[in-house]
Parts: C-alpha cells; structure tokens; sequence
C-alpha cells in the first residue's frame, strides 16, 4: 500500500479481503459481467432546486472495475450529482442507467417518464452503494447492527446469516473487535469504515463515495483511504467525490472535474494533473494541492 | 393535632379506594395510548407534503390546546350526547366519555413533542436508511422511530405523569376514580386530613412507579456499549440496589 497511508498501531487487523463471495454467500455483484458497456451511466443529467441550475447536462459512463474520482469546488453540483445517481433525488431530465438498464423511472402515457414509487425505487437503491461525508451510521445500532440492518430488513436474510456476514465484512475492514461499539464510541475512521462495510454487505454492483474523508481529523483519513484502494484494487466500480489529490492520482483511472453543474474535464490522471485543458482545472488543483 | 392513623390506614387498605386508583390508572393508560396513537398521526400530517393536511393538524393543536380541559369533558359526557342520540345509551359510561375527551386532548401534546422528535432526527438517518434499500415504512420504524422515541420520552413521561392527574377531573362527570371516591368518604366522615393523605400516597406511589419505568426506558436508550446506568439520579440508586 502507498506511503501515506500511516501505520494505524492498534490492535486492529489491517484491511482484508473485502469482495469475496464466500462472505456474502452469493457471486458478487460488482464482478458479473454483463452485455452492458456501462456499469453505471449517466445520460445528460439535469437538476434545479427552484431557480438554481445544479446539474445542467452532466453525462459519463463508468466501465466495469473502473475507478473515477471526481473534483470540483464546493457548490458546483458534485453531491446532487451523487445523490441523483445514488436514486436518491430524482433528475428534472436525464437518465440514469445501471447495466444498461434505466432506473427511477418508468415509460408513462403519451412519451411522458415517470417517476417509480418509492418501494420500487427502494429496491433499485439497495444495487448502488453510498458512503457519505459524515457517515450517518444509526446511533441506535452497534456496528455489527449498523451492518446487519440491510441484510435483514432488504435482503430478507436472518438474523444469523446476517449476523454472520457482517462480522465477517467488519473483521475484512479490520474492526472484528469494535462490533459490539455504538458509533458514538468510535473515531470518525472507524465509523466510516463501518459505513463501507454497512454498504458493501448489500453486494452492490458500484460505489459512491461522498467526500468519505473530508469530516475525518488527518490522522484518520489513511485508513478510510486504504479500505477504499483495496476495494478498487479488488474491481469494484466506484465513483468517489473527494479533494483527496494523492488518492485521485494513485488510485482513479479518470478524474472528472465538475464546474457550475457541468463536467468540464474528463481525463487519466496523468493527463488530467499534468496538462489540465481547462482554466478552471489549472487553478483548482493549484489551490487544493 | 387530630389525625387518626387507624382511619388513614384503613382507607389505604379499603376496597373503596383500591378500585378507585385501578380506575385512575386504567383511565390514565388507555387515555395515554390512544392519545399517543392519535398524536404521532397528527404529527406525521404536521410535516406531510400535502398543505391541507399540515393545516388539518394545525388546527386540531389549536382546538385542543386552547380549550380547558374540564371544558372538554363536560362537553363529551353532556353535550354529545345531545347531538348524537346514539351516544345515549347505557354503555356510554363515564370511563368511556372520559377516555374519549382525554385521548383527544393528549393527541394534540403528544404531537408537539412527537413533532419535536422527527425533527431532531438528523436528515443525513433517512438518507442513510433510504439508500441502504429500506422502504419507507422501514425506513421510519428501523431508523427514524428509534431515535424519536428517545429524544420524546422524557416530556411524554411529563404528561403521562400529568395525565394520571387530569384523571381526577373525571370526578365531575361522575367516574368513580380514586378523588370521587375520597371525595364521598370525606363527605361521611369529614376526616379530610387522613383521607386526602390516603389519596396523596396513592398518587404518589403511581407516580413513582412510573418515574422508575421511565428510566428503564431510558436505559434501554443509551447506546452505550457500557452498561454502567450511573447518569441519572434513579439509575444510581439502582446500582446501589439493583432490582432484577
């Protein structure tokens, strides 16, 4: 693993293998292939909130196992985006589509596009995970319950199997001996790392990261970070809003740059820090570097 | 001083008064759960998307709040009866009318500090709930529900507290709970001193009853890994002696 990403020095496990069938007891999600050439798309995307444009035309798509990492200044749309594609606000227009298929809404009468009820839309969420910037784990629920919350009450599973997965996925985030803690007895890095495990015991088929490190003190932003490379080292497809330059270089096979609602650069990261196209670019990353 | 231990203890131990703070509690629980029923309905249509809804939840506060409740009871135990003739009936009892002006008149408190609760919940819970996959309904009783309830237990054992009082007033549309019952042994008598004390320490011993479930209740909310209970005043005496 890289070099900064500090030695944590406790009596915790370091990061294991997180995407493994044996743990879920199905194939994983995030390795099927299908016909598709996107995992998850994004087909001109808008979004208002009353007068305010947020989102105006954005459109990517994202390969299976591939990494992007998304920049931009506070403001320019990067959570909507996030919270559209995460099913979670509906888009104005656009679409957005998972293994080619269309979700959110449905064909109705005259060319006109409905939104799905919500329990439909439910369903469709639970194949997309979401970690957010200030983890919103359940302060009612200990870690392992945080986890299990998912598997029992979307999955159907029972409360032993589920029981038994999520021990399995926290130890795989190398917190087997924090199950039993409420988030309010653990550091912000172990709650967001709890939070990845909460999403990923739901065998997505991608990752969203909201600015995952961005409310974590910097000690404990490297053992976010790390859980985070071993889930793209092992090929899940994620899409992680963050200002996390090092990790956007190491890690990400294109970095977006979102501006004013719209993707304004889309490039390796070589290319994207090296020779940034865009005016915009160049001063961004002259400032958060 | 003229105060009759025998008397006061034999009006502890009376019959009379037994049934009466069985019909006070009876009156004060069944009162309390459809109150809280109605309450959490009517705070839920306080913050639903639809206006007519939020303005039908609006006045029923305004109604129910500004009205006494004295009022109220007189009003459900005379005048709806005058106005529904079916209401004239033996089996509208005065336990029954008395429930009904109660459960209304609590709904209205118990949906401002429900009310109160949903908004204390942080919106990034249901966010979290929602795209884990939880349907709303889960989303509000895994997620939501929980961490409501804790925030409101505290007023809504003020009022539970308050409503087993407000029982009393039931005396006036003669329900024989607990104060009727001192009230017509007083008037044989006249001993009012060892009466009305009979009355208090049945009061409060209820009273106590219900402070000890509270922090029961509360234990059981504190989320903690550590289960030492030593925050609150009951819950220290309990580890000096704890019940189990």
């Amino acid at each position: 693993m890289s070099d900064n990403v500090p030695n944590q020095g406790r009596a915790e496990r370091p990061v294991g293998h997180l995407l493994d069938a044996a743990v879920l007891g199905e194939a994983i999600a995030a390795e099927a292939s299908t016909g598709a050439e996107f995992v998850l798309e994004a087909v001109d995307m808008h979004k208002r909130y009353g007068r305010t444009e947020v989102l105006r035309g954005v459109s990517f798509g994202i390969h299976r196992g591939d990494v992007k990492a998304m920049l931009g200044p506070s403001g320019s749309g990067k959570s909507t985006l996030l919270r559209c594609l995460a099913l979670l606000e509906p888009v104005d227009s656009g679409e957005v589509r998972l293994d080619g298929r269309r979700l959110g809404v449905r064909d109705g009468q005259a060319g006109r596009v409905v939104s799905l009820a919500e329990r439909t839309l439910a369903h469709q969420r639970s194949e997309i995970g979401m970690v957010f910037q200030r983890f919103n784990l359940f302060p009612h629920l200990t870690a392992l319950g945080n986890v299990m919350l998912g598997l029992t009450e979307v999955r159907g599973r029972s409360r032993d199997e589920a029981r038994e997965i999520a021990e399995a996925m926290l130890d795989r985030v190398g917190l087997a001996a924090r199950r039993d803690f409420y988030p309010g007895e653990l550091s912000g890095g172990q709650q967001q790392r709890v939070a990845i495990a909460r999403a990923l015991v739901m065998n997505p088929k991608v990752m969203l990261f909201d600015e995952p490190t961005s409310a974590l003190d910097p000690e404990l932003v490297g053992e976010v970070l790390a859980v985070m490379e071993e889930l793209a080292r092992e090929g899940m497809t994620m899409v992680v809003v963050t200002h996390e330059i090092g990790f956007a270089r190491r890690v990400a096979g294109r970095v977006l740059m979102m501006d004013g609602g719209e993707i304004i650069e889309d490039a390796p990261p070589e290319e994207f820090f090296g020779n940034p196209q865009h005016e915009r670019t160049r001063r961004f990353i002259e400032a958060v570097d | 001083m003229n105060f009759d231990p025998s008397v006061f203890f034999n009006a502890l131990t009376s019959p009379t008064f037994i049934q009466g703070a069985e019909i006070t509690i009876a009156l004060t629980v069944v009162s309390m759960a459809f109150g809280l029923a109605l309450g959490l309905v009517i705070a839920l249509m306080r913050s639903h998307p639809w206006g007519w809804l939020r303005w039908l939840a609006w006045a029923y506060i305004w109604i129910f709040r500004a009205i006494p409740t004295l009022l109220q009871l007189f009003f459900v135990w005379n005048a709806l009866p005058q106005l529904f003739p079916v209401l004239r009936g033996e089996w509208f009892s005065p336990f029954l009318a008395a429930a009904v002006a109660l459960s209304f008149n609590e709904a209205a408190y118990a949906a401002e500090i429900l009310r109160a609760g949903l908004l204390s919940v942080d919106e990034g819970q249901r966010l979290a709930a929602r795209a884990l996959g939880l349907s709303p309904a889960k989303v509000f009783t895994k997620v939501v529900a929980p961490q409501l309830v804790r925030v409101a237990i505290p007023p809504l054992a003020n009022d539970f507290i308050t409503m087993l009082k407000i029982t009393s007033l039931a005396s006036v549309i003669s329900l024989q709970e607990l104060l009727a019952r001192t009230q017509s042994a007083v008037s044989v008598t006249f001993q009012f001193a060892e009466y009305y004390a009979a009355a208090a320490v049945y009061y409060l011993v209820i009273v106590s009853v219900l402070m000890l479930i509270q922090s029961r209740i509360e234990r059981r909310f504190e989320w903690t890994s550590q289960r030492t209970g030593g925050r609150t005043v009951i819950g220290r005496v309990r580890q000096l002696a704890p019940m189990r």
